[in-house]
């Protein structure tokens, strides 16, 4: 079954070499011959935003074999010149609390999405947003018990963020 | 055994082992297989007024898996021989309306346009759904564009490959247990995904759970019903008792797997404490509320700015640490109205200082009473967990008393009855407490105390005969089933009591039921 998640991955990334990108969105790493590997995307704000200005971010993007049937894992890293944007629903360890990267209840993932819409979708919540701030509970979270992303169930209350 | 299953074997002698009230009961309810929503009333006034039916004692029926099966598709052949639709199209509608069949009924029959669309049934439902070939078409999940790719959508048009589609139904069915509520897999398409879709696309295994998780929704829905909380644990639970009226029942279930529980809440048996203070109760033993007591019983706040202040030595001439106002310790009035009298208060009658001092006297009031109830309901809730094994112990004095005393196993199964009744009311007497601890002080509660005086010291008492070593036992068997039986009628009358007093809303409580 890991057929599909791979030959969709492969489509996506020769999509991304050859085609373009929506502006402000960059692949920053890809394994072409093993796609299913993780991917790094820069993604920068096109909008002057004060609190994100200059500065380009980097996501991770993991997948695993039900891909796109289930989200791939996707956080904020660090690397040189990259940090972690401070947004209240951006934890930072980079987490981020989005309903668009979980499947089940209350999820909004859908196989249709992909890392381009994901994104976009990021790049568009940070262009909104002008709370300097983590989240409620952020050291908590952040220095508690480790879990996987997948096993975190948040709760998408704020629909404004 | 493992130690989640303790807690549901402690009582896996239940009433209808020994009580043969109980199984009349039981029998009694098993041929009614429906509770209709407008004999409910009806049925319950003419259960109350039979003899032999106690007045703590609900209605109730197990019901497996495949009764709940059957009773799922009675109402749909039913549905369906009133609007005349396939049986399949009235499970759907009656899904969509939370088998609510009378709403459906009448909504159906205003316009049934509407509801069709509403429920996921368009006008031309009855094609049925097939895949498709589509020339250059490109699955926008899996951007597969091989020529003769098998798709498929519904109405809305959102076509996707079969194998993809098959995959997202799949995963939604057996990794996230959904089953009415499969949407499109299409972002922000709220179009339901109906049965015989799944059917055509999905696995043999996961149809199967589809159609479970379907019979489970049945359960979900219905306000009748509710699944026994045991775990493994399949059976399902009918009794008529609405939520909003709870607050005058406390309807206590016996599933067919012998774990008695409570049908609103689904909590242990928790008679006679209805189930609102049951929550009230838990909670205030749980959070730290009263910690927030013992704070305010062992400190004093600063009159003016309400820092909290311990005094753990010293004089009474306190100065607030945070605000540096001065004041007494003793009359909480500000300092410089103490003149000549410095260090020695005594300005009691001072009004500045008074109020402070009720507030302080009521809290440690508080504190006391809520320790009071507290105290004895977890001295029975432990000992109801030493009792846990209380029924190996049983067994092992039961062989024990054979052997010594020449007794049959019958003729000692006394001991048995005697266990699972000491078990019993120890649950009923925990929640005894938590029941007085919410209860208004009027002469009502004064019979409940003495009704609880005496099951608690039956109880005690029993349980002391109960603890003899096995010489001593098989003398004092007349006593022990005498007790037994006391102890019994003693829970009765509390049960009773407590049972009418809410149904005829004649208690009074300090919060809101």
């Amino acid at each position: 079954m890991s057929l599909i998640a791979e030959k969709r991955l492969q489509k996506e990334f020769k999509k991304m070499l050859t085609g373009e990108l929506p502006p402000g969105i960059k692949l920053a790493e890809a394994n072409e011959s093993d796609v299913m590997k993780p991917w790094s995307m820069d993604i920068s704000l096109l909008h002057n935003n004060a609190l994100y200005a200059g500065k380009t971010y980097r996501l991770s993007f993991k997948f695993n074999r039900q891909y796109p049937i289930e989200p791939p894992e996707v956080k904020f890293i660090t690397a040189t010149d990259r940090e972690i944007p401070m947004h209240p629903h951006i934890y930072s360890n980079g987490v981020i609390c989005l309903d668009l990267l979980s499947a089940g209840v209350g999820g909004g993932w859908s196989p249709v999405q992909s890392v381009e819409t994901v994104c976009v979708s990021i790049q568009s919540m940070l262009e909104g947003n002008n709370i300097n701030q983590r989240p409620e509970g952020d050291d908590q979270f952040v220095y508690g018990p480790q879990r996987r992303i997948k096993d975190i169930n948040f709760v998408y209350d704020d629909p404004t963020v | 055994m493992s130690s989640d299953d303790e807690d549901f074997m402690s009582d896996t002698l239940s009433d209808d082992e020994y009580d043969n009230d109980s199984m009349g009961m039981l029998g009694e309810t098993a041929d009614e297989s429906e509770y209709e929503e407008e004999n409910d009333q009806f049925l319950e006034d003419t259960k109350f007024d039979k003899p032999q039916k106690k007045a703590y004692e609900v209605d109730f029926r197990a019901l497996s898996a495949n009764d709940v099966k059957s009773e799922q598709d009675k109402q749909i052949n039913e549905v369906s021989s009133i609007l005349g639709r396939s049986s399949e199209q009235c499970a759907i509608l009656l899904r969509h309306f939370k088998w609510q069949k009378e709403r459906l009924i009448e909504i159906y029959m205003d316009g049934p346009e509407q509801v069709l669309e509403e429920s996921g049934l368009g006008q031309d439902y009855n094609i049925s759904p097939r895949l498709e070939k589509v020339a250059g078409f490109e699955c926008g999940i899996c951007c597969d564009d091989e020529p003769g790719l098998d798709t498929y959508s519904m109405k809305c048009d959102h076509r996707y490959c079969a194998s993809c589609y098959r995959q997202y139904l799949e995963s939604k069915i057996k990794e996230e247990g959904e089953a009415a509520r499969i949407q499109c897999p299409s972002e922000g398409c709220a179009r339901i995904v109906d049965s015989k879709t799944i059917k055509l696309l999905v696995s043999s295994d996961a149809w199967y759970r589809y159609e479970e998780l379907l019979n489970r929704t049945y359960v979900d829905d219905k306000q009748n019903l509710r699944w026994c909380p045991a775990p493994e644990c399949e059976y399902a639970v009918d009794c008529p008792i609405r939520q909003n009226e709870l607050h005058k029942v406390v309807p206590t279930v016996v599933c067919n797997c012998s774990h008695r529980f409570c049908f609103g809440c689904g909590l242990h048996d928790h008679q006679p404490c209805p189930c609102s203070l049951v929550k009230k109760w838990l909670k205030k033993c749980e959070d730290d509320s009263e910690t927030a007591n013992w704070i305010s019983a062992h400190t004093k706040e600063c009159p003016k700015c309400v820092s909290t202040i311990e005094k753990n030595g010293g004089c009474n001439h306190m100065t607030c640490r945070k605000c540096k106002h001065e004041f007494c310790w003793v009359c909480m009035g500000p300092w410089n109205e103490h003149g000549t009298s410095w260090y020695n208060c005594n300005r009691y009658e001072e009004k500045s200082g008074s109020e402070a001092r009720d507030n302080q006297a009521k809290s440690r009031a508080s504190l006391e009473r809520y320790l009071h109830y507290y105290n004895r309901y977890a001295n029975h809730d432990h000992s109801a967990k030493l009792d846990k094994d209380l029924y190996s112990k049983t067994e092992k004095k039961m062989t024990m008393l054979q052997s010594t005393s020449g007794m049959s196993w019958i003729e000692v199964q006394y001991l048995n009855q005697a266990s699972a009744v000491l078990q019993e009311c120890r649950q009923t007497l925990k929640w005894t407490y938590a029941f007085a601890f919410y209860l208004e002080r009027n002469n009502n509660t004064y019979i409940f105390e003495d009704n609880q005086k005496d099951l608690e010291m039956a109880v005690e008492q029993l349980s002391e005969l109960f603890e003899k070593p096995p010489d001593q036992l098989a003398q004092s068997k007349k006593e022990m089933m005498d007790k037994t039986a006391y102890v019994k009628s003693r829970r009765g009358i509390l049960l009773e009591d407590t049972a009418v007093g809410l149904k005829n809303e004649r208690w009074s409580f300090t919060v809101d039921v």
